[in-house]
C-alpha cells in the first residue's frame, strides 16, 4: 500500500462520480419500468454533479466565502476552492429537480392511460 | 444480446471517462496566481469583495455576473410547475366522488409539524436573506421553505395552499428581479447592474442589489416549489 | 488528512453500493430510498471538497423534495417493477373503475 493521499482521493472521489455515471446510464438503458428509468437519470444527475464539484477542488483550499475566517485565511497564503462549477452545479440541482418533476408527472399520465408504467407492456401507439 | 451491447457502450463510456480524468489531477490547483487573474475565477475571486462588498463569492456569479443565467433559471422552474399542472390536469367527471387515499395521519406527526412549520420558515428566510454573507441564498430557502410546507401538507390532509396567492407572490418576485435587471438598464448601464450603494463587507446591508434580488430569487422558488408539491399530491385518482 | 481519504473512501463503498441497490431491487419504494441515501451522501461529498451552498441545495432538494416526488408516483403507479398489469384493455372512459 504506497498510495499517497492524492491518489486515495482522487480513486475515490472520481471513481464514484464515473462509478455512478455507469449506474445510471445502465439502468437507463436496460431497465424497462420507467420509474426505474427516472431514477437512473437523477443517478447521472448526481455523478456529473460530483464531477464537477471535483474538479473544481483545490487540495487545502476553503470554502470561497470572504468571511472574517475566510479572510485570515487568504491573508496567510492559503488558496479558495475555484467558485465557478460551484455556481454552476447549484442552478443545475435546481433543475435536475424540475426535469424530475415534470418526467414522473408524465410517468404518471401514462400509467392512467395504460394502466401499466413498463414500456414493453405499452402497445397501443396513440394516447 | 441487447444486455451485451449495452455493457459494450458502457465499457466504452467508462474507459474515456477514465482517460479523461486522467489527466485533470484531483486537488491542483487550476486558478493559477490569483494575482495576475489568468482565469475568470481569479477575476472573481480577487474582485468580488472591493467591487461587489460580497463575501460569497458563489452568490456573487450565482446573482450578478451571471444574473441573466438565473433569470433564465427561475424561468425554467416556472416553466416546469406550468407544465405539470398542464399534464396532470384531469376534468372532474360527472357524479365523481373524491375518495381519500390516505389514512389520516397520527396525532403524534400533527402536533410535532405544527411545532416545527414556523420554525423551519424561520431557517428558511434566514437563509435566502443572509445569502451574500453565509453559505445558502435563494434557492436553497426557497427548498427549505417548500419542505416545511410538504411537512404541514403530509400532516394535515385538508391543508391546501391558496393557488391565488403562489401565483401572486410568484409573479411579484419574478417582477421583482425583472424590474431591478431593467432599472440598471434605464440608469444607462447593462441589464442587472449594481446602481444601489454596496456598502461595508460583511454588513447584512451590503452589495447593492444583489440581497434585493436573491430575496426575490427565494419567494419565487419557495412558490413555485410549494405549487409543485401541491399539484403532485392532489391528484385525484382511482384507488 | 489521512483521515479525511479513509473517510472518503467509505462513503464511496455506500454511495456505490446504494447505487446498485436502487438500479437492482425489485421494489420501488426501496429503490427510491437508496436513491435518497445516494442524495445525503453527496452531499456530506461537497461539504468535505469546500462547497457548503452545493451541500444545502443537495441536502434540501435531493434528500427530501426528489425522494418525496418518487414516492408520490409510485403511490399514483404500480410499485412492483415487475409488475404485470390487468388483463383488460384500458378504456379512457372507464378508467376510474
Amino acid at each position: 500500500m504506497d498510495l499517497d493521499y492524492n491518489q486515495i482521493m482522487s480513486i475515490g472521489v472520481y471513481g464514484s462520480a464515473i462509478g455512478l455515471i455507469l449506474i445510471g446510464l445502465y439502468a437507463v438503458l436496460i431497465k424497462k419500468h420507467l420509474t426505474k428509468i427516472v431514477i437512473g437519470l437523477s443517478i447521472i444527475d448526481a455523478g456529473i454533479h460530483l464531477l464537477f464539484i471535483a474538479i473544481g477542488y483545490i487540495k487545502g483550499g476553503t470554502a470561497p466565502i470572504f468571511s472574517p475566517a475566510g479572510e485570515k485565511i487568504v491573508a496567510n497564503g492559503g488558496v479558495m476552492v475555484d467558485p465557478v462549477p460551484q455556481a454552476l452545479v447549484l442552478t443545475a440541482i435546481v433543475i435536475g429537480f424540475a426535469v424530475t418533476a415534470v418526467a414522473l408527472s408524465l410517468v404518471i399520465r401514462l400509467y392512467r392511460h395504460h394502466q401499466t408504467a413498463r414500456i414493453d407492456q405499452i402497445k397501443s401507439l396513440k394516447w | 444480446m441487447k444486455k451485451l451491447l449495452v455493457l459494450l457502450l458502457l465499457a466504452v463510456v467508462g474507459y474515456s471517462l477514465i482517460t479523461a480524468m486522467m489527466g485533470v489531477k484531483f486537488g491542483e490547483n487550476r486558478l493559477g496566481d490569483p494575482q495576475d487573474e489568468k482565469t475568470v475565477s481569479a477575476y472573481y475571486l480577487n474582485n468580488t469583495t472591493q467591487k461587489l462588498s460580497v463575501s460569497n463569492v458563489i452568490t456573487a456569479i450565482v446573482v450578478n455576473y451571471r444574473g441573466l443565467d438565473t433569470l433564465g433559471e427561475v424561468s425554467v422552474l416556472f416553466l416546469a410547475s406550468l407544465g405539470l399542472g398542464s399534464i396532470l390536469y384531469r376534468k372532474h367527471k360527472e357524479g365523481e366522488e373524491e375518495v381519500a387515499i390516505l389514512k389520516p395521519s397520527s396525532q403524534l406527526l400533527q402536533a410535532g409539524s405544527k411545532l416545527i412549520f414556523p420554525a423551519i420558515l424561520m431557517l428558511g428566510a434566514y437563509v435566502f436573506i443572509h445569502g451574500h454573507l453565509t453559505p445558502g441564498g435563494g434557492f436553497q430557502g426557497g427548498a427549505i421553505i417548500a419542505t416545511g410546507f410538504l411537512l404541514m401538507m403530509m400532516a394535515y390532509q385538508d391543508y391546501r395552499v391558496s393557488h391565488s396567492v403562489l401565483v401572486w407572490v410568484e409573479s411579484l418576485a419574478g417582477i421583482t428581479f425583472a424590474g431591478i435587471g431593467m432599472w440598471g438598464l434605464l440608469l444607462g448601464n447593462t441589464f442587472l447592474e449594481n446602481f444601489l450603494p454596496i456598502g461595508t463587507l460583511n454588513n447584512l446591508f451590503s452589495g447593492g442589489i444583489i440581497p434585493i434580488i436573491y430575496i426575490a430569487v427565494g419567494f419565487k422558488v419557495a412558490a413555485e416549489l410549494t405549487g409543485v408539491l401541491d399539484t403532485l399530491l392532489n391528484i385525484k385518482d382511482k384507488h | 488528512m489521512m483521515f479525511e481519504a479513509i473517510v472518503i473512501i467509505i462513503l464511496a463503498v455506500i454511495l456505490l453500493a446504494a447505487a446498485v441497490y436502487a438500479v437492482m431491487q425489485k421494489d420501488l419504494l426501496y429503490a427510491v430510498i437508496a436513491t435518497g441515501v445516494i442524495s445525503l451522501i453527496l452531499s456530506v461529498f461537497f461539504f468535505i471538497m469546500q462547497a457548503p451552498d452545493v451541500a444545502l441545495t443537495e441536502a434540501a432538494i435531493g434528500i427530501a423534495l426528489t425522494t418525496i416526488v418518487f414516492i408520490i408516483t409510485i403511490r399514483n403507479t404500480s410499485r412492483r417493477e415487475d409488475e404485470v398489469p390487468m388483463d383488460h384493455e384500458p378504456d379512457r372512459n372507464e378508467n376510474d373503475n
